[in-house]
């Protein structure tokens, strides 16, 4: 327990790095996100087939291969960025298309009446999703997207692969240097903890605020 | 380990792209040195962990897959080859009789990483681990070690052009690549503390980092570092500023004292019998370097068993039993 005290320090900058990487990450996918499920539902098949081959090689290929592929394979085609850089991206592509999908969830559940109305006052496609369509989609996801919100957390430990500072690499560099691992990662645990449980109460109260009285 | 498996097909993929060829594994011929001087069968006294390894036929030994020279995994005919490699064959034929070469089938290596050795010597995934596995006080308190049997030193290694970076001092500022939870990341984080220290998990991805440009300098042990010069020596080089002293020990459950005896004895004979030197030249020897005398081995007192609830005390009489069968090797190896 004093391996954790002593190092309470670089908990706390391990905290801020792992708080910077998912937020920043989770406002990019979160644009992303919209802008895909916006596609997927448009009506103009070619940026219907984007959306999908988007979703579909991101969501199913595992996010510690695109941190390999993209942080060792971009650089050979002449695309080089920070590895910081590296991580948010792939952290957004990677949450793009769970946010994609949960959105496109969201706008199915409007009840159709509502796109046929804007349509019949004149509006156009992209008017009647963002103006009619969303507000109403994306209040009724609060809770999946608090889930996607809490993984992304939990994800950016995998940063740590490509050597970005996080929580993660924190208990790496603690442990190595005291080599006791059973404290410094229950101490880590804990800071997930500290994390991710807030999140989830945050969630709760913003899904009661937008919550839709019918 | 979850890490390590996916990641072999994702290295080959990126050495494939770069068409580096991979190093000549021109299969060795039939080394005649090995005079097997063990070849009857060892008896144990029962209840030592020897006995029980003899019995079950087979032992598992941790070590690195991805260090040229040292230990690594051929990927045409899977076998682990290297130094490391070696002294377990050695070990096996101590408690399985035969030539290390015979002995070396009833070996079952499992790959270790540097963040997770003493993890597997605790949990029993592994009997012992000879991975380059530097013996430092912090780790005995862990894990028990038999030997040294090899010194290494840490060093640089950068490109081939490179002519700024010449001692550990020049690394202050500069970018530096080492594996996550290893000796040498530690102890750069110490020492330089200004130097942009970036950790992953195998020494092969910092080697493709400096040859891609986006790290300065990789360090480590030496010894790895020479295989991956001697790979690739128009492009890399090694520094030659050795900042450290690594001894490399062979890990061990905490507290068996009998095999750890059992262990050193094997070592020193191998020092006076020939099969440590054959062992490095047909290994590390190959970059051209002559065997080094192997170091004294280090008989400490171990801190006792890993779980305190155990006494020691009686059962430590077998350990004199045990010895017996392999001959009292005297310290040949002054330093």
């Amino acid at each position: 327990m004093d391996v954790v005290l002593d190092n309470l320090d670089l908990y706390l900058l391990g905290i801020r790095d792992t708080v910077v990487l998912t937020v920043v990450s989770f406002a990019l996918a979160f644009l992303v996100g919209v802008v895909v499920a916006g596609f997927r539902v448009s009506p103009v098949p070619p940026l219907r087939a984007a959306g999908a081959f988007y979703v579909n090689t991101f969501r199913n290929t595992p996010l510690a291969l695109l941190f390999f592929l993209f942080y060792f394979g971009f650089p050979k085609m002449g695309i080089g960025f920070s590895a910081f850089t590296w991580a948010i991206i792939v952290l957004t592509v990677y949450t793009g298309t769970f946010v994609a999908e949960t959105v496109r969830a969201g706008i199915n559940s409007v009840a159709r009446g509502q796109g046929e109305a804007a349509r019949a006052l004149g509006l156009s496609f992209p008017q009647t999703l963002g103006v009619v369509v969303l507000p109403q989609a994306i209040r009724t996801v609060v809770q999946p997207l608090g889930s996607i919100f809490v993984a992304l957390i939990r994800n950016s430990a995998l940063a740590t692969i490509i050597s970005v500072a996080n929580l993660s690499k924190t208990a790496d560099q603690i442990s190595t240097d005291t080599v006791q691992f059973v404290p410094v990662y229950l101490g880590v645990a804990v800071a997930y903890l500290l994390l991710t449980l807030p999140s989830g109460l945050a969630v709760g109260f913003l899904e009661r605020k937008f919550a839709i009285k019918r | 380990m979850k890490r390590q498996r996916w990641l072999i097909p994702v290295v080959l993929l990126t050495v494939g792209l770069m068409g580096v060829a991979c190093g000549d594994d021109d299969t060795p011929t039939v080394d005649g040195g090995s005079t097997d001087s063990t070849t009857a069968k060892p008896t144990f006294a029962a209840g030592t962990t020897m006995a029980a390894l003899q019995a079950k036929g087979k032992i598992v030994v941790g070590t690195k897959f991805d260090q040229p020279g040292l230990g690594q995994k051929n990927p045409l005919t899977s076998d682990v080859e290297g130094f490391d490699p070696e002294i377990a064959k050695i070990i096996a034929a101590g408690i399985f009789g035969g030539s290390p070469e015979d002995a070396g089938s009833k070996i079952e290596f499992k790959e270790t990483t540097s963040p997770n050795r003493e993890l597997f010597i605790e949990n029993g995934t592994v009997d012992l681990v000879a991975a380059t596995y530097t013996i430092n006080d912090a780790r005995k308190q862990r894990i028990d070690f038999a030997g040294p049997y090899y010194v290494a030193h840490q060093d640089i290694m950068v490109k081939a052009d490179n002519n700024t970076i010449k001692s550990v001092a020049d690394l202050a500022g500069k970018r530096v690549c080492s594996v996550r939870n290893s000796t040498p990341a530690g102890r750069i984080r110490t020492m330089v503390p200004d130097a942009d220290l970036q950790e992953f998990d195998t020494y092969t991805l910092c080697k493709e980092e400096l040859l891609n440009g986006r790290t300065d300098a990789v360090t480590t042990d030496d010894a790895i570092l020479l295989g991956f010069a001697s790979e690739n020596p128009t492009a890399l080089k090694v520094v030659g500023n050795q900042f450290s002293t690594e001894p490399y020990g062979i890990g061990l459950k905490r507290g068996d004292e009998a095999f750890r005896t059992f262990i050193n004895d094997l070592l020193e004979q191998s020092y006076s019998n020939g099969q440590w030197k054959a062992a490095f030249d047909k290994t590390l020897g190959k970059s051209g370097v002559a065997a080094p005398t192997p170091p004294p081995v280090d008989r400490y007192t171990s801190a006792g068993p890993a779980t305190s609830s155990t006494a020691p005390g009686e059962t430590t009489t077998t350990t004199a039993e045990a010895t017996t069968t392999t001959a009292e090797a005297t310290t040949t190896t002054a330093a």
